[in-house]
């Protein structure tokens, strides 16, 4: 694949990237006829990675379909900010549906297509991780178990941005919220049992599941790309700091999500058919106390050790489960 | 229980000169702050609250222990108050992974033994319609909270609407019993939040607290009582022994007492027809003996008294009112004083419980006017009840009944007082 020819040093500076690059090799972002189905003009908070991890994923996305596509939108911060009174950032079919439905209507649509004998006619579900994990996951599951033609892109900012932070099921341990406890010998989330959405989406055997990052555009590309390519229920699950929720500073989003990939707290990796064919390695190793410093919600864990060594152990064991170093395991 | 305008004393000078902004003494004497200053009563708290703030505070303060919720806006700083507050008192929050969840979570904690609650907006009010169904039909102690906005579907998130009145009473299906109550101002968001568990708990039912996305965000000054003064009712449990125990028993007051699960009593609940001991029954007559009784249980003397609440103010001598709930009453009370002002005879009849109806009251006012005006922030919820009750009135007492003229906003706006006194003048 194109992305995997990259070396890093062209890849550090995403524009300085492209440039050195051969023409065939750039990003979709780099060609002067990307379609730019996301506009600009909408009303994302500055350093948002979702506006940015949005746009390169729909815009390759109708690269890899022909300009032949239709989008349903669950509620979440990408429907508000995107569509503000009176206005529309989208150059695409596209329908906000309601907050847990957007897998479902998906699935109505392209079923249409298929009834109209537009099969060239794509579609792709959209929602945060509050529609995806909490709420969406029984229409996302069914969807699935289905294997309707639909990809659904998971924008995972880790919690409810749009209605003030509130905590989701698929908020890290430790992290702080609006709705979970302030004080006391745990502040922040629970440390539950997690609630890994591209794995469960691996258990229903679905074609193409892949984890990808904001920090990491041509491989969050390729990864879009790749499942416009494959027909059946396909999920993808984009990284996207939120500098409001996560109280850091809006320059450092790529920051954030290129120090989550590399401490092991986000592997990155693809999987087909329930098996996992590529996991990113990591190219160089920082420490988790690295990518919490620089995040507000995390004040916190510095006085509590205990929460700190939980964190770390996940890390650790992301590390050994995906072999994201290349001297554990197998490696390469 | 109606409040009378004398409690509100509203002075307004008979001869009062024309003036372009005639001052109006609004206060309400407050027996409480009355006390507070000549200093027999201590232990009262004032306050700034929000609406949603105020329900959160009402809610722990009459005891819910347990509060299940999930964000949506403009109710979810309900959720972030019980998040910050109920482990200090030793409750449990717990954020669900949706809307249903959080109603069911709170029903299964309530038949635990425990007081619950749970709050949403309209989307997530409709996803909890069928738990609702299951509540009345378990007899449920349970209180909902319904922070309205504009509807249907995601509709105005941030915006203010009343168009749930129709939808809390007859939301889920079936025939069922249900309190639904409306406050119109922060101090009654407090208040009608304790009167709510207190419904619940005494009736076994669930009651709709139905405030809106204005009272909800408005901050407003309020006085609480202090904590030990604060009228607290817990269900009834029963006495005696554990055999034949009837969950769903026929008893004198027509509730049966509930025994929390895992307290020694047997405890089997179902969303089927079930008979007195909760099992599952096809007997026609059990069927009708218990399905009468689920509504029979709030249409007796004291729970009418006690369910029944209309605030009534200048209707002694009116004969053009309004019939207002919620925010709209605010505009309603201004429209009212300003009419009389100009000499109309109006008045305001504002129903605090919405579900069910005020036979009492609303009746006898509606059968003595000349002329009813009812705002509302929807197409025309309210009014239809208040027609039902206008036109039984007149066929019953054969007079001619008011005429009935709806105002009707449904742009996100409200209704000003200046719309709704134009309606008394015309």
């Amino acid at each position: 694949m194109a992305h995997q020819q990259i070396k890093f040093y062209q890849t550090g500076t995403f524009t300085v990237g492209n440039r050195l690059l051969d023409q065939q090799l750039r990003t979709v972002q780099a060609t002067a006829d990307r379609s730019n189905s996301l506009d600009s003009g909408h009303r994302a908070c500055q350093g948002c990675g979702e506006a940015l991890g949005a746009r390169f994923a729909i815009d390759a996305a109708m690269r890899a379909t022909d300009n032949q596509l239709i989008a349903t939108n669950a509620t979440g911060c990408l429907e508000v900010f995107t569509t503000p009174s009176p206005e529309s950032a989208w150059r695409i079919p596209w329908i906000h549906s309601l907050f847990g439905n957007a897998a479902s209507v998906a699935t109505g649509v392209a079923a249409a297509m298929r009834v109209k004998g537009r099969s060239e006619v794509r579609v792709i579900a959209q929602g945060g991780d509050g529609g995806t994990t909490d709420i969406g996951f029984g229409c996302l599951s069914g969807m699935f178990e289905r294997n309707d033609d639909v990809l659904y892109i998971c924008y995972d900012n880790q919690a409810y941005m749009n209605t003030g932070v509130q905590r989701s099921s698929a908020t890290p341990g430790a992290a702080r919220t609006a709705t979970t406890q302030p004080i006391g010998d745990q502040p922040g989330a629970d440390f539950g049992q997690g609630k890994n959405v591209p794995l469960i989406a691996m258990a229903h055997d679905i074609p193409y599941v892949a984890t990808a990052s904001v920090h990491d555009l041509h491989d969050l590309e390729a990864k879009i790309i790749k499942a416009m390519a494959l027909h059946g229920s396909r999920y993808v699950q984009i990284f996207v700091p939120c500098p409001l929720g996560w109280g850091a500073h809006p320059q450092d989003t790529i920051k954030i999500a290129r120090m989550a990939v590399e401490c092991g707290l986000y592997p990155l990796f693809e999987a087909e058919h329930g098996e996992i064919t590529n996991a990113t390695k990591i190219r160089s190793r920082v420490d988790v106390t690295e990518y919490l410093k620089i995040q507000r919600r995390f004040a916190h864990v510095f006085k509590n050790p205990d929460q700190l060594a939980k964190i770390q152990a996940i890390a650790d064991a992301n590390i050994q489960r995906f072999e994201l170093l290349s001297t554990v395991g197998n490696g390469q | 229980m109606a409040v009378t305008p004398s409690s509100l004393n509203v002075e307004i000078p008979a001869s009062a000169p024309a003036r372009r902004h005639p001052k109006i003494d609004l206060r309400v004497v407050d027996p409480v702050r009355a006390a507070i200053r000549d200093g027999s009563v201590i232990g009262v708290r004032r306050t700034t609250l929000s609406g949603n703030d105020a329900v959160a505070k009402g809610a722990l303060e009459v005891g819910a222990r347990f509060f299940a919720g999930y964000p949506i806006t403009p109710s979810s700083e309900i959720l972030e108050y019980v998040a910050k507050h109920i482990f200090r008192c030793g409750g449990t929050y717990l954020q669900m992974e949706d809307e249903i969840s959080s109603i069911a979570a709170a029903i299964g904690a309530a038949l635990g033994g425990v007081k619950s609650f749970t709050a949403t907006s309209g989307p997530g009010f409709s996803l909890k319609q069928e738990n609702l169904g299951y509540a009345c039909l378990t007899e449920c102690p349970l209180v909902v909270v319904n922070v309205q906005r504009g509807g249907p579907s995601t509709g105005g998130p941030t915006d203010v609407g009343q168009s749930d009145v129709m939808q809390a009473r007859w939301g889920t299906h079936g025939d069922h019993p249900v309190v639904v109550v409306a406050p119109y101002s922060v101090q009654e968001c407090y208040e009608e939040t304790i009167r709510a568990f207190n419904l619940s708990e005494r009736y076994r039912i669930p009651v709709i607290v139905l405030t809106d996305a204005k009272i909800s965000q408005m901050k407003e000054p309020v006085t609480l009582p202090a904590q030990d003064a604060i009228p607290i009712v817990n269900r009834a449990k029963p006495i005696g022994t554990q055999q034949g125990y009837e969950p769903f028993g026929l008893s004198p007051t027509g509730i049966p007492p509930l025994a929390g699960m895992g307290e020694g009593y047997r405890a089997h609940f179902t969303g089927l027809y079930h008979g007195r001991d909760g099992l599952p029954t096809r007997d026609p007559k059990m069927i009708e003996e218990q399905m009468l009784r689920i509504h029979a249980k709030l249409e007796t003397p004291t729970a009418t008294a006690e369910i029944r609440k209309t605030e009534t103010y200048f209707i002694d001598d009116a004969d053009v009112i309004v019939v207002a709930y919620g925010i709209t009453a605010r505009a309603a009370k201004d429209a009212v004083v300003q009419a009389r002002r100009e000499g109309l005879r109006a008045g305001l009849l504002r129903p605090v419980t919405l579900w069910p109806s005020d036979a009492e009251v609303l009746p006898e006012v509606l059968g003595r006017v000349r002329k009813v005006v009812v705002p509302e922030l929807n197409l025309g919820q309210y009014i239809t009840e208040i027609q039902r009750l206008a036109y039984e009135s007149a066929r019953r007492n054969q007079i001619v009944p008011p005429e009935i003229v709806p105002l009707n906003r449904v742009d996100m706006q409200l209704i000003s007082p200046a719309q709704i006194l134009q309606e008394l003048r015309s």
